[in-house]
């Protein structure tokens, strides 16, 4: 438009018009035009890669997160952890600018570890990057040397690295870079032959519910199982309020992490979101190594319960088996609630599997699964999950879409209910169904995180909230002639 | 205007000895590019010492956003009509859905976009240029969300960094799709905060929008523009109503809940009322230079201010304009003081310190002290000088001011000055309360709203005294 266009009235759209696209973007004709899209995307449930490296960062005690990129960035990540968690989340940055583009981020690196090492006094400064210094290509590995060899930071405080440009991947692929390279770093020259420390060595992966952490460190101990939770947000993303701020109020014990390279067991239980970390430890740690499928639901909980006792030789114990009675008790008593009830699902790969093996144990119908960003190899798995069970013939897997997509689905094909995080509730909303909010972020509703979703108890917890939704809104839905005491 | 009554215990020099002290705990080199950002207000002295818009220090923990935060979740995101599209990698867009809580009007998805409209660059777009995704992108969002009135690009930094050229693609798409198109180059490198941000974008809304559209009716002599008023939690919708019963008409706003047809026709009214100053100014500069409409700032926070605002509103216009605000502010004076009198009993004598964006710790003050609370230290992530400049009249003396103030130095300012309630943001709000110290939100409301206008004061002073008088505070410290 040149600056002399004629100038325009100012339109408003006629009802007529707007009644029928909202009608259209219901249809299967928009479905399809939606699902050919190829390089729009439009609600994504998945973030970047630097947001994942924050989340390993933070969980080690005195570990100070250190974004090498936009200050932007750094504010994001930060307001990101806490609006989900509601609490403070400390991160610094060197805050590059225009002239960072022009001449690298050098300079910034080392003011910045400077700055940060004597205000904030961290064990370790574990660094990451944003898009910038990735797309000019900065050199992490010369710059670090470079800040010791300088004296900007002394040699000794361990700064591990990982690039983790916006581009690549996801949250989850950040996750597993930055653990790597700490686990790398922390371990170096720690591995002593024939030693092992009797010690399991657990990996939760990308996961921001607090109360899953705090369960699986609950299930150890009832074992009596010696362990290292990797990168343990727990205490650092759930803490007091006693009238002190405390800039580390937790984490793995940087020498408990040294140490697991002499490990007796190294679990993980995320597979999609510790690949690269796991394959490092496989070459790298004594004891055994195995990835297992998060613990949602009764047999996966087995299994990993299973593969404890098998491990260190040690029975079951009482306690959770009394649990595990409780919760199949309570699936047993609830099992009408969602049985056939057809579920839509959106969030990362490992939770997607451990939240449709718990469907299928209900009776449930997992109908529409979406993953936003991942790979043909979780289809694949998941297609298989599916196929265990003749509750799972009739789910669809999606990868690589996004909610809108999701919207698509949900409007043609309908389901009673989602899961996923906050993001959801658009389509959830369009669609009329609820949203069981389960996964990261959660930024709409209170607590969630700190109430497991993993093992007996999770199960429990999550069946409470799908069967007791639906209950309520059969009470505020239904005639009077159908409103009655008993559910 | 009369200076503020001096604070019990805040003195200029105890301030200075404050910030020296903290100042001091720093690296050398990092505590001299500080110490001209902190200082003790001097109400009268112009310019305000306090320097700013300048680099953050590298490594300390600053609240500052970026130039792309500014222009996509301050000035473009709230324009309800429009497809604004984040281009480039996934996190900017993701971080940026649906967190400043500018409200809109409209049927998501047909006639509102609330939505994360992005091109999620991968790999081999930085590699081969992500210009041709955005053509094929811009195709898709017009297809498949027919009712936009146009489309925003909002490049994050790689689009910068690599050399695409969204301009091109933009007039190019223009003319195929035949509606706006609107480049903006506000890459996050750029600048040193958000404030870069609102100034591209504004540039951008000046060369592709305004002045291309015209109001169908013919223009009146009481029309007006809302500028700078992102309806957070609902505060134009608060606003506006005041201005609507005294007689002018809000043919536009910019740019909460606003539309984009309707700015772009700002040009023909008769006077800009500016509310963020520092986002803004820069178009009713130019609107003024060029279509010659005059401007006048306002301030809707609490109704000190909202009277004097009004009052200062009608010396713009005639008598009934005049003798409308009078009405109007003697309709509101019993409603306030209704407010005023449940709330001011249990909150006169507080202090409160404020570290907002570029405009609400001066703009907040008068509702503060409406309710009886004094403000001992106030700062801005991203104002410059003409903020500060704006700002120190209305604080005390000896009060403490502060520019893009670090983590590290607000706690230790809490610490030292005690406030009863500290006004901040998300990534400061749960370091206070751990501390056991009352706080609000005060970029976001806390997820309550509006705070603009008559309505907006109920919720502010209902707000303020649930913060500091909530009795959880005194379960802080346990008995045993």
């Amino acid at each position: 438009m040149s600056a002399e266009a004629a100038v325009k009235i100012v339109t408003e759209h006629s009802p007529e018009e707007i009644a029928r696209v909202k009608e259209w973007i219901n249809t299967e004709e928009y479905k399809e035009k939606n699902f050919a899209r190829e390089a729009l995307v439009v609600n994504p449930a998945h973030a970047c890669q630097p947001l994942g490296a924050q989340m390993v960062a933070t969980g080690f005690a005195g570990a100070l997160p250190f974004i090498h990129g936009s200050q932007g960035c750094a504010s994001y990540f930060r307001s990101t952890f806490s609006r989900h968690f509601r609490e403070p989340a400390a991160a610094t940055c060197d805050a590059m600018t225009e002239d960072g583009a022009v001449f690298g981020g050098q300079n910034n690196l080392f003011e910045g570890l400077e700055n940060a090492y004597a205000l904030y006094k961290p064990k370790m400064i574990p660094v990451f990057t944003t898009c910038m210094p990735e797309v000019i290509g900065d050199d992490l590995t010369a710059f670090i040397k470079n800040a010791k060899l300088q004296g900007h930071l002394p040699e000794e405080v361990p700064t591990p690295y990982a690039n983790t440009p916006s581009f690549n991947g996801s949250h989850i692929h950040g996750y597993d870079s930055m653990l790597k390279s700490i686990l790398e770093t922390l371990t170096e020259g720690k591995s002593i032959e024939g030693k092992c420390t009797g010690k399991l060595n657990l990996i939760p992966g990308f996961d921001g519910n607090t109360g899953n952490l705090r369960e699986y460190k609950r299930i150890l101990e009832l074992f009596g199982i010696p362990y290292t939770l990797m990168a343990d947000i727990s205490e650092v993303f759930d803490t007091v309020c006693d009238g002190t701020y405390r800039l580390y109020p937790g984490g793995t014990k940087l020498e408990d992490a040294a140490e697991s390279v002499n490990g007796k067991v190294t679990i993980a239980l995320q597979k999609y979101s510790t690949t690269t970390t796991m394959k490092w430890i496989e070459e790298t740690y004594t004891g055994e190594k195995v990835t297992i499928p998060m613990p949602f639901g009764i047999k996966k909980t087995d299994a990993f319960l299973m593969k404890l006792s098998e491990l260190f030789g040690k029975p079951i114990p009482e306690k959770l088996k009394e649990e595990r009675g409780l919760a199949v008790d309570a699936l047993t008593d609830a099992h009408q609630y969602l049985h056939g009830k057809k579920f839509a699902l959106a969030g990362d790969p490992d939770y997607l599997i451990g939240l449709v093996s718990f469907l299928l144990e209900m009776g449930a119908i997992p109908y529409h699964i979406l993953c936003s960003r991942t790979t043909k190899k979780f289809e694949k798995e998941m297609k298989a999950l599916l196929a265990t069970s003749p509750f799972g013939a009739q789910g669809k897997v999606y990868i690589n879409k996004d909610l809108w997509h999701m919207r698509s689905l949900l409007v043609t094909d309908p389901v009673d209910g989602i899961i996923g995080d906050t993001h959801a509730k658009w389509a959830a909303r369009d669609a009329r169904i609820p949203l069981f909010r389960i996964g990261f972020p959660i930024i709409d509703r209170v607590n969630l995180h700190r109430n497991p979703v993993v093992g007996y108890q999770g199960a429990v917890n999550i069946l409470t909230m799908i069967a007791n939704k639906f209950l309520d809104i059969k009470d505020e839905t239904c005639e009077d002639q159908w409103f009655e005491m008993m559910r | 205007m009369s200076e503020r009554k001096p604070i019990a215990g805040v003195t200029k020099e105890k301030t200075e000895k404050l910030i020296k002290e903290t100042l001091a705990e720093m690296p050398a080199k990092a505590a001299k590019k500080r110490a001209p950002h902190l200082g003790a207000n001097e109400p009268s002295a112009s310019p305000c010492a306090v320097k700013s818009n300048k680099k953050v220090v590298p490594g300390v923990m600053s609240q500052r956003g970026c130039a792309y935060a500014g222009a996509k979740g301050v000035v473009w995101g709230p324009i309800r009509d429009m497809v604004h599209v984040s281009h480039g990698p996934i996190g900017c867009g993701v971080y940026s859905w649906g967190t400043r809580r500018n409200l809109m009007q409209g049927i998501p998805g047909v006639t509102s976009f609330p939505m994360d409209f992005t091109s999620d660059f991968q790999e081999r777009d930085i590699v081969y240029g992500g210009d041709k995704k955005l053509e094929k992108l811009l195709q898709e969002a017009d297809e498949l969300f027919p009712l936009n009135k146009g489309m925003s690009i909002l490049s994050e930094c790689p689009v910068g960094l690599i050399g695409d050229d969204i301009n091109a693609v933009a007039k190019k798409m223009e003319a195929e799709l035949g509606k706006l198109v609107v480049p903006c180059n506000c890459e996050g490198f750029r600048g040193v905060s958000q404030s870069l941000g609102h100034h591209i974008s504004n540039d951008s809304i000046r060369d592709h929008i305004i002045g291309k559209f015209a109001f169908p009716d013919p223009v009146g002599p009481y029309d007006v523009a809302l500028i700078g008023d992102y309806n957070i939690g609902g505060d134009v919708w608060a606003a506006k109503p005041i201005l609507e019963e005294i007689g002018l008409n809000v043919k536009s706003v910019w740019t909460g809940d606003g539309e984009v047809e309707k700015i772009g026709a700002t040009h023909q009214v008769k006077l800009n009322l500016i509310h963020c100053y520092r986002s803004m100014n820069y178009m009713c500069k130019v609107m003024e230079e060029k279509w010659n409409i005059p401007w006048l700032e306002y301030n809707f926070f609490g109704p000190t201010k909202i009277e004097e605002s009004l009052r200062a509103i009608a010396e713009r216009f005639d008598d009934t304009i005049k003798a409308n605000v009078e009405k109007v502010i003697a309709k509101y004076k019993p409603v306030m003081q209704t407010v005023l009198d449940e709330y001011k009993p249990r909150l006169e004598g507080k202090t409160a310190m404020l570290f907002v964006g570029g405009l609400r710790p001066r703009h907040t003050i008068g509702a503060y002290e409406d309710l009886g609370i004094q403000i001992t230290g106030a700062g801005y992530e991203f104002a410059h000088q003409d903020d500060y400049d704006r700002t120190a009249p209305e604080m005390a003396r000896g009060t403490l001011i502060y520019d893009d103030v670090s983590e590290f130095e607000l706690e230790k300012f809490v610490e030292e000055l005690k406030p009863d309630l500290v006004g901040s943001g998300i990534k400061e709000k749960y370091v206070f309360q751990k501390a056991g110290i009352p706080f609000r939100q005060m970029h976001s409301w806390d997820y309550s709203g509006p705070y603009h206008g008559y309505e907006g004061f109920k919720v502010f002073a209902r707000d303020v005294d649930m913060a500091i008088n909530s009795p959880t505070w005194k379960l802080v410290k346990s008995p045993f």
